[in-house]
């Protein structure tokens, strides 16, 4: 890597103040990032110490007193704590899995497609959606469900269905929520995989076309092997997510009737700690940290079973 | 390319390309029916939009519902904050941004592997919405436009994206001779990769500005004076909890109509920005999205 002209400007066998020296300009570049990060990212890590203790607006972070482990006693016993981690995990596993699903075939589908033009049309039209905001997502869906004027509570009528509005049932709304999101992201989610499709070498597609493979041969045994390290790196992520679910999309499709299945961790440490009259910080900070602990781990694990079967890993 | 090739399909494969072809028109129609439904009750005329009978198609024609917004003074003040909000938080990222992401492109910086590590961290783990909550509020940015510009400063992945553009698109012996030539990291930076990272640049903005533009819970928390809200909060405010301007007006069927049309309009709206963005962008994508995410 290091040729002898490069040496000439950072030597590596020279002492490393030297080196240091020599990219300075680097160290100043890196000065609003580093600050950036130990404020915003660090600073709060030290801060969520307060799970372990009672904070109060007087004491702040190192004044108040230590409690121990009981914010998280607290929420275990909840009685609501088996519900809220139920309803957590079923909304991000039916994400990850109808979304892979649907972003996988979706690729697959229009890497297949020879009309250009076609194609083109179906990716344009389809990325329309991601572009557009949660609140308004939420918005079209609440007028899109309203019995008297909205279009799919009109189908559901014509089709013999309820005539309920079915964003204040709360079986329904776990489905609306993941199937808006494949509605708003299946188009955009396949730009990285139709990326690592066009990587295909077409000599590969050639040589099987002269073999005699039909399309459908080529999908399963060129295509799709050159996904999969995309797909185990996708999946290894998705892993370290799937305890948080944002709060921002589901606090806005809330409401009194649906709370039995749209109640999650993010958005009830938003309820405790924020909205509240009487916020409990240390209550808040104690869920939000046994939620990246649990994603924390699960993202090594799974990360290190992918590294033992040969597969693709994160580091 | 392949559909010249010389074998000709078998009937099977015309089938497989048929159904194919099939699916996509589906998928086509699933993503296009809602939004031509808000297109279609922004543009229609009031009383059947009231009656719930324009879906697909609009029915007459009225644009009422954009004049009635585009004279609301809150929707033009949101409109305006979003716009600040979206071009000033896009710049001061996109500045940090490509900053680090070309001094983590140098392989001879001492320590790197531990910055990368130092950085990477933050994005497997955080302190969470509550004592981040606390940090803002003890800065003193509450209710201060800062509270939306400052706190996103910086998205790690898009920062490695970035790296591994200027990684694999600038070849090492560019640098070397550019070195030779007595040309600084500085300069190096400014004559050399900015201008080779224009894809990556593209792509980066709108990242950014599509966070910016449609974010509204960091407004919730951290701004409550309407003077400095983003549009995102009028929308929820209008469409979501339905309080606001439009509950005062009498229930006659066409001022219900008009209602519909005002929220069908104020959603496209709030959209367009984006939507006019996006094809300026488009061209640079390709290379852009495939070259920094793929090889990352």
């Amino acid at each position: 890597m290091t040729t002898p002209s490069s040496r000439k400007i950072v030597p590596k066998h020279s002492s490393l103040l030297t080196r240091i020296r020599r990219t300075r300009a680097l160290y100043m570049l890196l000065i609003p990032a580093i600050v950036f990060l130990i404020v915003f990212h660090y600073y709060p890590m030290y801060g969520a110490i307060i799970a372990f203790k009672n904070y109060t607006i007087s004491g702040g972070i190192l004044g108040s007193e230590w409690v121990g482990l009981k914010n998280f006693q607290k929420f275990i016993n909840y009685y609501e704590f088996p519900l809220i981690l139920k309803n957590t995990l079923r909304i991000s596993i039916y994400t990850i899995t109808a979304s892979f699903f649907i972003k996988l075939i979706l690729s697959l589908s229009l890497n297949c497609m020879r009309l250009e033009g076609y194609k083109k049309i179906v990716q344009t039209v389809t990325y329309m959606p991601h572009f557009i905001s949660t609140v308004v997502i939420v918005g079209i869906l609440i007028r899109f469900f309203n019995p008297s004027i909205g279009p799919i509570s009109k189908l559901i009528q014509s089709l013999g269905g309820t005539n309920r509005d079915l964003m204040g049932v709360s079986e329904a709304v776990p489905h609306i929520y993941v199937w808006s999101g494949i509605w708003q992201n299946a188009g955009w989610s396949t730009i990285l995989y139709l990326a690592t499709l066009s990587s295909v070498d077409p000599t590969l597609h050639e040589a099987a076309i002269v073999d005699g493979a039909t399309r459908m041969h080529r999908v399963w045994h060129i295509d799709l092997p050159t996904l999969i390290p995309t797909i185990v790196i996708t999946l290894i992520m998705d892993m370290g997510r799937v305890m948080s679910v944002g709060a921002d999309k589901m606090l806005l499709m809330q409401n009194s009737l649906n709370l039995s299945t749209t109640q999650i961790i993010s958005t009830y440490v938003y309820g405790v700690g924020i909205a509240s009259a009487s916020p409990q910080y240390s209550y808040g900070a104690a869920i939000s940290l046994f939620n990246t602990v649990i994603n924390f781990s699960l993202l090594m694990i799974v990360n290190t079973i992918s590294k033992k079967l040969n597969q693709a890993a994160l580091w | 390319m392949r559909s010249k090739s010389h074998i000709k399909d078998t009937k099977g494969e015309r089938i497989f390309y048929l159904l194919n072809g099939l699916f996509l028109t589906i998928f086509l129609i699933f993503t296009l029916y809602p939004l031509m439904c808000v297109i279609s009750g922004a543009i229609s005329d009031p009383i059947p939009v009231a009656r719930g009978e324009v879906t697909f198609y609009p029915k007459g024609f009225s644009l009422r519902g954009f004049e009635i917004n585009l004279q609301n003074p809150k929707v033009l003040r949101g409109f305006g904050n979003s716009l600040f909000y979206t071009v000033v938080g896009t710049v001061l990222n996109l500045f940090i941004t490509v900053i680090t992401g070309y001094v983590m492109s140098r392989k001879e910086l001492p320590g790197r592997t531990a910055i990368s590590f130092f950085m990477a961290f933050t994005m497997w783990f955080s302190g969470g919405l509550i004592p981040t909550f606390l940090l803002v509020r003890d800065l003193g940015l509450f209710n201060t436009r800062w509270a939306l510009l400052i706190p996103g400063m910086l998205n790690v992945w898009n920062m490695i994206v970035c790296r591994t553009f200027i990684n694999s698109t600038i070849p090492e012996e560019m640098f070397e001779a550019a070195s030779i030539d007595g040309c600084g990291y500085m300069r190096f930076l400014f004559s050399m990769v900015l201008p080779l990272s224009s894809a990556i640049i593209a792509v980066l903005t709108l990242w950014y500005a599509i966070g910016h533009w449609n974010s509204y819970f960091n407004a919730l928390i951290y701004v409550y004076e309407p003077e400095l809200q983003p549009l995102q909060l009028y929308l929820r405010a209008t469409l979501i909890e339905n309080i606001g301007d439009l509950s005062d007006v009498e229930a006659s069927t066409e001022s219900l109509g008009i209602q519909e049309l005002i929220k069908n309009s104020l959603i496209l709206i709030a959209c367009l920005p984006l939507w006019i963005l996006y094809p300026f962008v488009q061209k640079f994508f390709v290379k852009g999205v495939m070259i920094g995410s793929v090889k990352g």
